[in-house]
């Protein structure tokens, strides 16, 4: 690691995907999915002087070729007539179409594209050795299926970028997802390829949606051994997260050795997040990135593309956890102390709840937890065996 | 759930005249347990776990090639009577029957004649399906008083907000025998609106429920 040592702590060439245009994949004004968090963070990384317009890159259409390297035709024909309004409620039903999760919106197709094209030209920014890094915020939506849309999610971007890796530069791919859902669309559609490795972190599905990742989700056939599972409690804390953050990390990247990473990077594992039951605060969205940064030079010559993800605070916490990806991206340090006045005023008015002032929380966050060790061994417990297969290889003499 | 949409009907089964050799190799090929022994009318006159081939066989200290007790028959070692059931009885008497007769395995007979076979593992994975955990869904959990008509009040709510249910389990509070806990997976990533208007209803809502701890 020292080798690169003197390249990731300087400034990182890194592209920023971004287009108001995001903002039109909306369901309704009460879903709790508003992509308004990537506006929001846009404006404070640009009022933080982190931005600048040479880092910004626009996203583009995708085609439908591309969203089918992942998702059915007469899928894609549903969520087409779906957002003209020409599609049948049973017909949708079919499709997971028109629930309360993803309702039907106009142009939900185009919307949903310009999402996927912003991942496709992340790839392709860092492929190409336009840049080191790649950032598109718009995406991460993990939760696609082939023939269906579930948990507000229509195309699987990442799911299509990473299809779309094998195919154009036959690179193995790591995809590392700590959104607090697990990561169920990307790892179904990779569980049996040797050659994408899935790892994805997030609380038990006991109580939460999806319902699935759990640790002996391994793969099947030729991808048995090339997906990875670690659920943790509800009321977990930062210490615990991102102790099995680290060791799960380091020890899948040594052993795949990826030739570039593509990281989920939903922060919806907050206190604040209104939809889970994890007990994250502001570090864990410091320390996420920095190790996949440092990670990125080590194995794969700094190729990393992030994507955004989950995220249902969207004014206290992901502006601020999702700059702090950026900010690491670029410069591998993060910000500190407070956030910048102009971004404060512009949003007090319209933000439902107080807005945080500084980029660390308030500690304490919360009121201590009484079974914070329990929680803490079981989650160490599920690491473990989740890391049990790549240990177990690792000492076996003859293999 | 009935047992013939749970039972597994390609079975593997030997003739009583088999040697132990043969149930050894049968076991091993197939990965099972359980081989029924059944007669020219595939009639079950028996049956042999792989405790049982392995409590007939000669111990691993022993170095015989090809040891006497193999060439055995396996009528000699085979379990009789054989507990069966019906392919129409009802899977949760199967469990009760492995529960109270401490075994793992009853063939299926239909007229007398073998027709399937089913293992405590079907039985798990019925119970898996049961509770719904292989749907895409989010599981809360609500605390009703114990009486009529408080099932469709809670699912009704469920409806409106357009939310597909995918398994309810209901059982006693542990606590309270004048309450139950109604166990919902319901498919949605976001339970919110549901959860708040059962709490506006009046209802309980545990989600997530660990005791010691409430969000």
């Amino acid at each position: 690691m020292a080798k690169y040592a003197g390249d990731y702590k300087m400034n990182c060439t890194s592209a920023f995907v971004y287009s108001e245009q995001f903002t039109n994949y909306r369901f309704h004004d009460e879903h709790p999915f508003n992509q308004k968090r990537v506006v929001l963070t846009y404006e404070l990384l640009k009022e933080s002087g982190a931005l600048n317009n040479n880092q910004v890159l626009p996203p583009r259409l995708a085609t439908d070729d591309e969203i089918k390297l992942v998702h059915d035709g007469a899928y894609i024909e549903a969520v087409k007539k779906a957002g003209e309004g020409k599609l049948s409620e049973s017909k949708a039903a079919e499709y997971g179409l028109g629930t309360e999760d993803t309702p039907v919106f106009k142009n939900m197709h185009e919307a949903s594209a310009w999402m996927v094209g912003g991942s496709l030209q992340a790839v392709d920014a860092v492929l190409e050795g336009k840049v080191q890094h790649a950032l598109n915020l718009g995406g991460g939506l993990h939760h696609g299926f082939k023939r269906k849309a579930s948990g507000f999610c229509i195309y699987n971007d990442g799911a299509i970028a990473i299809e779309y890796i094998r195919q154009k530069y036959g690179f193995r791919v790591l995809y590392v997802d700590t959104d607090a859902h697990h990561g169920d669309g990307v790892q179904w559609a990779f569980y049996d390829d040797p050659n994408v490795c899935t790892l994805s972190i997030h609380e038990t599905g006991r109580y939460l949606f999806p319902g699935t990742g759990n640790v002996n989700e391994r793969g099947q056939k030729e991808g048995y051994g090339y997906s990875f599972n670690i659920p943790i409690d509800a009321f977990t804390e930062d210490e615990s997260f991102i102790e099995v953050y680290k060791t799960a990390l380091t020890e899948v990247m040594e052993y795949f050795k990826p030739d570039v990473i593509v990281t989920q990077n939903g922060v919806d594992a907050h206190y604040f997040d209104p939809l889970t039951h994890l007990y994250g605060t502001m570090n864990l969205y410091e320390c996420i990135p920095k190790l996949a940064h440092e990670l990125a030079h080590t194995y794969c010559d700094g190729r990393w593309i992030a994507l955004g993800g989950g995220g249902y605070d969207i004014w206290r916490v992901v502006p601020r956890a999702w700059s702090q990806l950026w900010k690491i991206m670029t410069t591998n340090t993060p910000f500190s102390g407070p956030l910048p006045e102009r971004w404060l005023k512009k949003w007090k008015d319209e933000a439902p709840v107080p807005l945080p002032e500084t980029w660390e929380d308030i500690e304490p966050l919360y009121k201590a937890i009484p079974r914070k060790m329990e929680i803490t061994e079981k989650n160490k417990q599920n690491l473990d065996k989740a890391m049990q297969w790549i240990r177990n290889q690792k000492n076996t003499p003859y293999s | 759930m009935l047992v013939e949409e749970v039972m597994t009907r390609e079975v593997v089964t030997l003739p009583p005249t088999a040697t132990i050799e043969n149930a050894l190799k049968l076991l091993s090929k197939h990965r099972i347990r359980h081989i029924p022994i059944v007669d020219d009318n595939h009639h079950v006159i028996g049956i042999v776990s792989d405790r049982d081939v392995r409590d007939a066989s000669p111990s691993i200290f022993e170095n015989d090639p090809d040891p006497e007790e193999f060439k055995k028959e396996i009528q000699n070692i085979m379990s009789t009577p054989v507990i069966t059931v019906h392919p129409l009885d009802f899977i949760e008497e199967v469990a009760a029957i492995f529960y109270e007769n401490e075994i793992a395995c009853v063939p299926v007979t239909k007229e007398n004649k073998l027709v399937g076979i089913v293992t405590e593992k079907d039985v798990l994975y019925t119970l898996i399906q049961l509770t719904g955990v292989h749907v895409q869904s989010s599981q809360i959990e609500i605390k009703v008083k114990n009486k009529v008509g408080v099932l469709p009040a809670v699912t009704n709510i469920i409806a409106k907000h357009k939310i597909n249910i995918c398994s309810v389990l209901v059982y006693p509070d542990p606590e309270d025998d004048d309450y139950k806990i109604l166990v919902f997976r319901i498919q949605t990533m976001n339970p919110l609106p549901v959860i708040q208007e059962l709490k506006d209803e009046g209802y309980e809502v545990l989600w997530p429920n660990m005791p010691g701890i409430t969000k």
